[in-house]
């Protein structure tokens, strides 16, 4: 491709971004218009609770860290052409996997080996997750959203019963979740700090080995041939029913960390919510990227930024924090309206 | 305790009354090959506005009204950009379904825990008298009725109807059918449109009568995606999907039931548990089906086949 055709559809695309952007933002603003809100208030408010100062930008960065490891994985999955919804249950499982070795007795282990031992548990608790969905369809024929949908579902009775059961809080059992796990087995945090810097170096460093991985090497290929026309790779000896499990195991083992993350960095307790909806809005992000790993840092950082910001927005302004989802999902649905109308237009 | 089968049974027809609604409808859509993958959001979307509207107005059909209208408004997206514009169906659906359930939350907030209308039971003079059969079939709302006629009334419609013949056309084959004179994406659009007006009445059969009230959670969360479910093991045939709702019906009154029984065991486990339970259960069925199990009546009686063009954006030359 010459440089000339290069720059027009680098400047198509940014043109793309810009109506989407200015769609979005329009259908936003002209609902809170009609509810009589002020949008310069509502932006006003989100910017002064999130963006003042450090303690509140890494506030943003602890929603963006569960949320770009969740982003990465489905990648993996997108690429290989399978609708992976049940990242919500991989996530929960990597925060029980984790769990179970911060829970264990009395140990002369070295904290640090416990908290290696238990993202690395993290890891395997969300893979094995994820290859369970992958089975359902390979073996079973099951397509992967209910199989991922009804393993979400089993996630959430498990993590409840543990919480409720056998894991309750000395006591009584609440909704609160676990009790809380001795201090040096929380991630260190600098005094100032809402993010471990731990966190946000596996965080990036998941996303360049994604980026690699998927950009960069013959299996990210693979993967993506498999996506594209399964029946055609079969052909070139690509078994596409093996790069669909294997995307759903690395971008199972991804989440996972997520989840394990937040049980050590974040809430240093096991709650029911640990999810906390990260697969779903990863899943979001992913298609608004357009199933592309290079925007996927910044579009998660916008989400992060507007889940942030929209907490402080009931206190604020009374008005409910739900609106971060709205403008996120006027975000996705404006970008398939724009590549719908570009499509139709070119036809 | 004792459970009386007559009480069980009633209690099954009332609670699977809006998963039928949804699921019907979702079956008209998917029948023309259209997947609307937004009934989760659009179920809580129009539980919000139906109760909005009808405490706004103190009027109930205002509030079904309403929600129907939402459901129609929300499918009206899919049938624009995936119908019209050629994106994935299944993209926008995903999209659809976390907007629409964002917009319930943010625009319901404002009357989250107020008093509202409720649907009363509303007896069918004489019958509901009948031993056995009253309490189970003539003792509910109008919501649980209309349930009970759109079952037969649908599978009539799609079965041995000629308007049926073209909606299970189009959603085989509309190439033939565009051959044939019938516009495939009119009668996709018309169809989408339809299936998310029941959708909207299945929210509304929530939050005016089955879940009476507005706050988050509302109570209907997850119905939606079980309603989509059983229209894909059900066989995309109307009384499968029906035997499906009433067999979540069961699950989730079973779940009431156990509760008393094991009061030790948290109560969330068993709000919870029917979700998995029903999905697994249909899982099975479908393995079964998959494998040797075709030998087996009642499985053959349960397979059915997707409808050949579903979830393909139909191309107009």
């Amino acid at each position: 491709m010459d440089s000339s055709a290069s720059v027009s559809r680098a400047g198509s695309t940014l043109l793309q971004v810009i109506g989407i952007m200015i769609l979005a933002a329009g259908a936003v603003c002209l609902l809170l218009i009609a509810l009589d809100f002020s949008p310069t208030a509502i932006v006003g408010a989100m910017f002064s609770g999130s963006l003042t100062s450090w303690l509140k930008f890494s506030q943003t960065l602890s929603i963006w860290v569960p949320l770009l490891l969740c982003s990465c994985g489905l990648l993996f999955t997108f690429q290989a052409g399978l609708w992976n919804i049940g990242v919500e249950g991989q996530v929960v499982m990597g925060a029980i996997a984790a769990t179970i070795l911060l829970r264990l007795p009395e140990t002369t282990l070295p904290p640090t080996l416990i908290l290696i031992g238990s993202l690395t548990a993290a890891c395997i608790g969300g893979s094995l997750w994820g290859i369970l969905a992958g089975l359902l369809k390979n073996r079973g024929g099951v397509n992967e959203i209910f199989g991922g949908l009804g393993l979400n579902f089993v996630a959430q009775g498990i993590i409840l019963y543990l919480i409720f059961g056998p894991w309750k809080r000395a006591g009584i059992a609440s909704m609160s979740g676990t009790d809380i796990f001795a201090r040096d087995l929380w991630l260190s945090m600098p005094a100032g700090w809402r993010v471990a810097p731990i966190a946000l170096i596996l965080a990036i460093s998941v996303f360049l080995f994604s980026l690699l991985l998927l950009n960069r090497t013959r299996f990210g290929l693979r993967v993506k041939a498999v996506g594209i026309n399964a029946r055609a790779a079969q052909l070139f000896h690509i078994r596409p029913e093996r790069y669909g499990l294997l995307a759903i195991l690395i971008g199972g083992g991804m989440a996972g960390l997520a989840g394990g993350l937040q049980v050590i960095g974040v809430y240093h307790r096991l709650i029911p919510a640990v999810s906390s909806g990260y697969g779903y809005l990863g899943l979001l992000v992913v298609m608004l990227a357009g199933y592309k790993a290079l925007p996927v840092p910044l579009i998660t950082l916008f989400f992060a930024w507007l889940a942030a910001g929209s907490i402080q927005l009931p206190i604020m302004l009374q008005i409910d924090s739900s609106l971060s989802g709205v403008i996120q999902g006027a975000c996705v649905l404006s970008a398939l309206l724009v590549h719908g109308l570009r499509s139709v237009r070119q036809r | 305790m004792e459970i009386s089968i007559a009480v069980l049974s009633a209690g099954i027809a009332a609670s699977a009354a809006p998963l039928l609604l949804a699921a019907l409808g979702e079956t008209l859509t998917e029948k023309a090959g259209i997947i609307n993958l937004s009934l989760d959001g659009t179920i809580l979307l129009s539980a919000m506005t139906g109760f909005v509207i009808a405490a706004r107005f103190d009027s109930l059909p205002a509030g079904f009204a309403a929600a129907a209208a939402t459901g129609m408004l929300s499918s009206l997206v899919l049938v624009i950009i995936s119908i019209y514009l050629g994106q994935s169906q299944v993209a926008v659906g995903f999209a659809l379904t976390f907007l629409c359930r964002d917009l319930a939350y943010f625009l319901g907030a404002p009357f989250a825990r107020t008093a509202g209308p409720q649907l009363s039971i509303s007896p069918i003079p004489l019958l509901a008298d009948l031993p056995f059969v009253g309490p189970i079939l003539f003792h509910h709302s109008l919501v649980v009725y209309s349930s009970f006629l759109a079952l037969p009334l649908a599978w009539f419609f799609i079965y041995h109807t000629p308007q049926g013949l073209i909606l299970r056309c189009v959603g085989e084959n509309p190439e033939g059918c565009w051959a044939r004179g019938i516009r495939p994406r009119i009668v996709q659009a018309a169809y989408t449109l339809i299936g998310g007006a029941l959708v909207g009445l299945a929210g509304a059969a929530f939050s005016l009568a089955i879940k009476p009230g507005w706050g988050r959670p509302q109570g209907c969360e997850g119905i939606g995606w079980i309603a989509l479910a059983l229209v894909i093991f059900g066989g995309w045939h109307p009384l499968r999907v029906a035997l499906g709702a009433y067999l979540f019906g069961f699950l989730q009154m079973l779940g009431i039931l156990l509760q008393d029984v094991f009061p030790t065991i948290p109560a969330q486990i068993f709000q919870v548990a029917p979700f998995p339970l029903m999905i697994f259960t249909l899982v099975l069925i479908h393995l079964g089906r998959n494998s040797k199990g075709k030998k087996l009546l009642l499985l053959r009686l349960l397979s059915g086949n997707a409808p050949g063009s579903l979830g393909k954006n139909y191309r107009q030359v």
